[in-house]
């Protein structure tokens, strides 16, 4: 029928403005960055540095340091490796644990730039590999050693000379994934693994934790000022005070949230977020809780959508049946 | 029109229009839920207030939903009244701070033990009754419920329901 | 005072006071419509259905938006989106339902352009339509400025910027276009009343305008045909139905206005609950910085094709060839030399112009969101810009020499 090939040609070219105008466009935009599922093996670690070295031959510039950037990272996660290999006894971590708790507290301080996040669900929320890894090196362990000159230390650089011991390490790991693994919810999840960098207005929340309801605006006043102070220190050690993640979920979309969290610098390189360790579990709880936020309705969507669809499907059926009826006789 | 014979309905019209008519009513349910007061305005209607610092004879003002409420611990020698909240051994007079003359907000004179309104000269005991002056009821009690030392306004506790089922709130 | 008689029924005391009965048949059952149309001749109705979608929508969202720099963002993404009732479905019907609306433009423009729709009679109607054009841009531009997103912010502060002149280096202009220095409170408020009572009243008035125009002349039909309409009325009333080259408004031409409707709705909400993030770009999801400008900075898609022409050229250049690209399409029915009002298929050289114009118009659009930085994409952008303007010049030249059908 006539009129359907016209319905097709005008069919066509909205979808072909469709797809120049959208998936063409951020194919081209942004190049597509692969995740590694949450498995912390340094694969993208060495990936990174070694590409570094490529670009660093070509300019022939700091080639030497680039080489050496590779092979420290090869050695490192060789070592995470050999460690993750051991049998870790919980009950003697408890006691290296201890040596944790003395920074990783409730009603902790700034300590170098940021206030030490809580481990109370570190082992429900944290990838293993991860964990031996932070506790051995933390710069390296969370990608973010290039900012991390000669000079300057990360704010836990000194713990892995408490250990000593990779037994030690294990242990504590193990006490970690049997004590602190308790079930954990997405708000909790949020907190622990991005809070005390990261404000979240919409759920009330700052690098200080919720926001009381206060009586006298004066109080209400001093706690901005404390928040505020707070966050000038996150914003020292970091460079720059890292965003508000209330819509952060829609304003960056999934697929970068996940390759972003697992590896910050594969889709900012060069940014000073370190990577958080969340294993695969512990990143879903937290991308719940940023979709709670940032994008409440959409249950709401999914349950009113199919409603709504059908509705106008069984409108357009009638419609059609009284066209029929009008137009009866006339062609 | 010239293609219906004279008299017959058009019944796919009518099938059409009252299905319409029925996402209309959806749409205007939207509508109607859009303009409902947002869970904010709700949750803020509710006001804890808590009573362990209080002092005698001391009027100390809230606010709730907007308007004043006269928190007064009531000394041993004000008479005791039904309308009075009870809070551990105290008594307290618990009302909105608005004359039900015409709304201005009464002073409380401390010395003479009773509210005072500026506007037209009315006057309210300890207990909130109208004891002078063109107000015609008594101070309104608002929905409260007791909770350890602390009030809840705009919840309706056991106490509050008695008061109002005896007619004691206005 | 006029002699009232005693009415007999409702409706007869209607059609004393307010000749209803008249009214109904002027515009409803005795407005005729060709016979010979398909469904394109709906998408006029299609564009007021989605115009009021936007009303309606829009109504929603002006109970709760607050235009203030500081409180913009938050009054759209946290009190709109999550506590007001329905507040998400208003706003995603807004965002989608500004997008579609543009869609449909193109393809009514289309129509009109491919049926010559706009010569004989019609130029009014093609004017009208396309002064509505122009005002549904300025309100999708000012309408955007209103989440205050990054790229409203950035949207504005570029096309502000345009104002300068290039070389005329009017930065007073653009001051005062803005109210402030940069885009600032002054700037949203300001936005915000065009969008929210100047234009809509604007777009309402040219739209009776439009169906004003439309009247005489009558809508065109598939093959340009003229005929004698009062003699085919009278054949319609008479009963032959069959031969009648005409149908009335209401309720014939209406029913099938109604089913592309539904068919279009259907499409509209999918969008709305489904796909939306073409409408509601997540960059405007970051609040408004003027201190950091997002890696990639382009208008809603509606705009592109416009913006590629902007450009691949230089400064001056570029500005004019943008502010000629704005109004061109207004001097169709005077650059089209021929009188023939029929299809393009068969007005021979025509033929080859529309499709011409339309997928030059489509690759313009998709270089208009790609970085310029890319030497190939940047070198189509400036090929397709350069065919815009040939393909102008060269309109007045074919119809001229096109055969009288």
């Amino acid at each position: 029928m006539k009129e359907l090939k016209i319905f097709g040609v005008v069919a066509f070219f909205a979808l072909l403005l469709y797809w120049g105008v959208e998936p063409f466009a951020h194919s081209q935009m942004h190049k597509h960055v692969e995740g590694h599922d949450f498995v912390y093996d340094g694969t993208a670690d060495i990936e990174e540095a070694e590409a570094k070295v490529a670009v660093a031959k070509k300019t022939g510039v700091k080639v030497e340091k680039a080489e050496a950037t590779v092979k420290a990272k090869k050695e490192f996660w060789a070592s995470v490796a050999k460690i993750s290999k051991l049998k870790g006894n919980a009950a003697a971590g408890e006691a290296g644990f201890a040596m944790c708790a003395g920074c990783h507290m409730d009603g902790a301080m700034n300590m170098g730039g940021v206030i030490p996040p809580s481990l109370e669900h570190a082992g429900a929320l944290y990838d293993k590999n991860y964990l031996i890894a932070l506790i051995k090196n933390p710069a390296m362990a969370s990608n973010v050693d290039h900012k991390y000159a000669d000079t300057m230390m990360h704010p836990m650089g000194s713990v892995s000379s408490m250990f000593p011991d990779d037994q030690q390490i294990a242990d504590v790991v193990a006490f970690l994934k049997a004590k602190k693994a308790g079930e954990v919810t997405t708000k909790e999840a949020f907190t622990d693994a991005c809070s005390r960098c990261h404000a979240m207005r919409y759920a009330k929340t700052t690098q200080l934790g919720d926001t009381p309801k206060f009586k006298h605006k004066k109080d209400e006043l001093a706690h901005n000022i404390k928040v505020i102070e707070e966050q000038d220190k996150v914003k020292a050690y970091m460079g720059k005070l890292p965003p508000d993640l209330s819509m952060i979920i829609r304003a960056r979309g999934h697929h970068f949230m996940e390759t972003f969290v697992e590896n910050p610098q594969s889709q900012l390189a060069g940014t000073s977020m370190p990577r958080t360790g969340l294993s695969h579990e512990g990143y879903e709880k937290v991308k719940a809780y940023m979709t709670e936020i940032g994008d409440p309705s959409k249950p709401a969507r999914e349950e009113l959508g199919p409603k709504v669809l059908l509705f106008f499907i069984i409108f357009t059926a009638l419609a059609f049946l009284w066209k029929k009826a009008k137009w009866k006789d006339h062609h | 029109m010239a293609n219906n014979t004279e008299g017959r309905r058009d019944f796919m019209g009518m099938a059409l229009g009252g299905f319409t008519a029925l996402g209309g009513i959806g749409a205007l349910y939207a509508m109607k839920r859009s303009w409902d007061p947002l869970p904010s305005v709700k949750a803020a209607g509710f006001t804890t207030i808590d009573v362990s610092a209080a002092q005698a004879n001391v009027l100390n003002v809230e606010k709730w939903r907007g308007k004043p409420i006269f928190v007064l611990k009531k000394t041993a020698d004000m008479k005791a009244d039904d309308r009075d909240v009870i809070v551990g051994k105290d008594r307290f007079h618990i009302s909105i701070g608005l004359c039900t003359h015409l709304g201005c907000i009464p002073a409380y004179i401390a010395d003479d033990k009773k509210f005072k309104c500026a506007c037209h000269g009315g006057e309210f005991d300890t207990s909130g009754h109208q004891i002078f002056g063109p107000p015609p009821s008594p101070l309104e009690i608002p929905p409260f419920k007791v909770d350890g030392t602390k009030i809840v306004l705009g919840e309706a506790g056991p106490e509050y329901k008695k008061m109002l089922d005896a007619g004691l709130t206005v | 005072m006029a002699h009232f008689e005693k009415a007999n029924s409702i409706n007869e005391w209607m059609d004393q006071r307010l000749a209803v009965n008249t009214l109904k048949k002027v515009m409803q059952t005795e407005y005729w419509i060709p016979k010979n149309i398909n469904f394109l001749w709906a998408m006029g109705m299609v564009l007021a259905a989605t115009f009021g979608m936007l009303l309606i929508s829009g109504i929603f969202l002006l109970m709760y938006y607050k235009p203030d720099t500081n409180l913009a963002f938050d009054s759209v993404n946290y009190t709109i989106m999550t506590e007001v009732g329905y507040g998400w479905l208003w706003r995603h019907i807004h965002g989608v339902g500004a997008s579609l609306v543009f869609l449909i433009i193109y393809i009514h423009m289309f129509t009109g352009i491919y049926y010559g729709s706009y010569k004989k009679g019609r130029e009014l109607i093609w004017l009208s339509g396309m002064g509505l054009f122009v005002a549904f841009s300025a309100e999708a531009f000012s309408g955007y400025m209103l989440p205050w997103g990054q790229m409203s912010y950035w949207a504005g502060m570029v096309i502000t910027n345009l104002f300068s002149g290039g070389s005329l280096e009017a930065y007073g202009l653009v001051e005062w276009i803005r109210g402030d220095y940069v885009p600032a409170d002054a700037f949203l408020t300001r936005f915000f009343m065009l969008h929210v009572l100047l234009i809509p009243l604007a777009i309402i008035g040219l739209i009776v305008l439009h169906f004003g125009t439309l009247r005489i002349p009558h809508v065109n039909n598939q093959d340009g045909e003229e005929f004698d309409y009062a003699e085919h009325a009278e054949l319609y009333k008479s009963g032959n139905v069959r031969d009648a080259k005409v149908i009335p408004f209401s309720p014939v031409f209406l029913s099938k206005d109604v089913f592309v409707m539904g068919v279009y709705f259907i499409l509209f909400f999918y969008l709305v609950f489904y796909k939306f993030e073409f409408a509601m770009d997540p960059v405007n999801f970051d609040p408004a910085n003027g201190l950091k400008t997002p890696a990639h900075i382009y208008p809603e898609w509606y705009f592109l094709w416009s913006y590629e022409i902007l450009r691949p050229f230089s400064k001056d250049i570029g500005l004019i060839a943008f502010a000629i690209a704005q109004v061109i399409f207004f001097a169709l029915p005077f650059l089209d030399r021929s009188p023939n009002v029929a299809p393009a298929s068969r007005r021979g050289l025509f033929k080859y112009w529309f499709w011409a114009m339309l997928i030059d118009v489509i690759v313009l659009t998709f270089m208009g969101k790609l970085p310029p930085t890319d030497a190939l994409f940047a070198n189509i952008g400036l090929v397709s810009a350069l065919a815009f303007f040939a393909l102008w010049i060269a309109l007045p030249i074919i119809t001229k020499s096109e055969k009288k059908l």
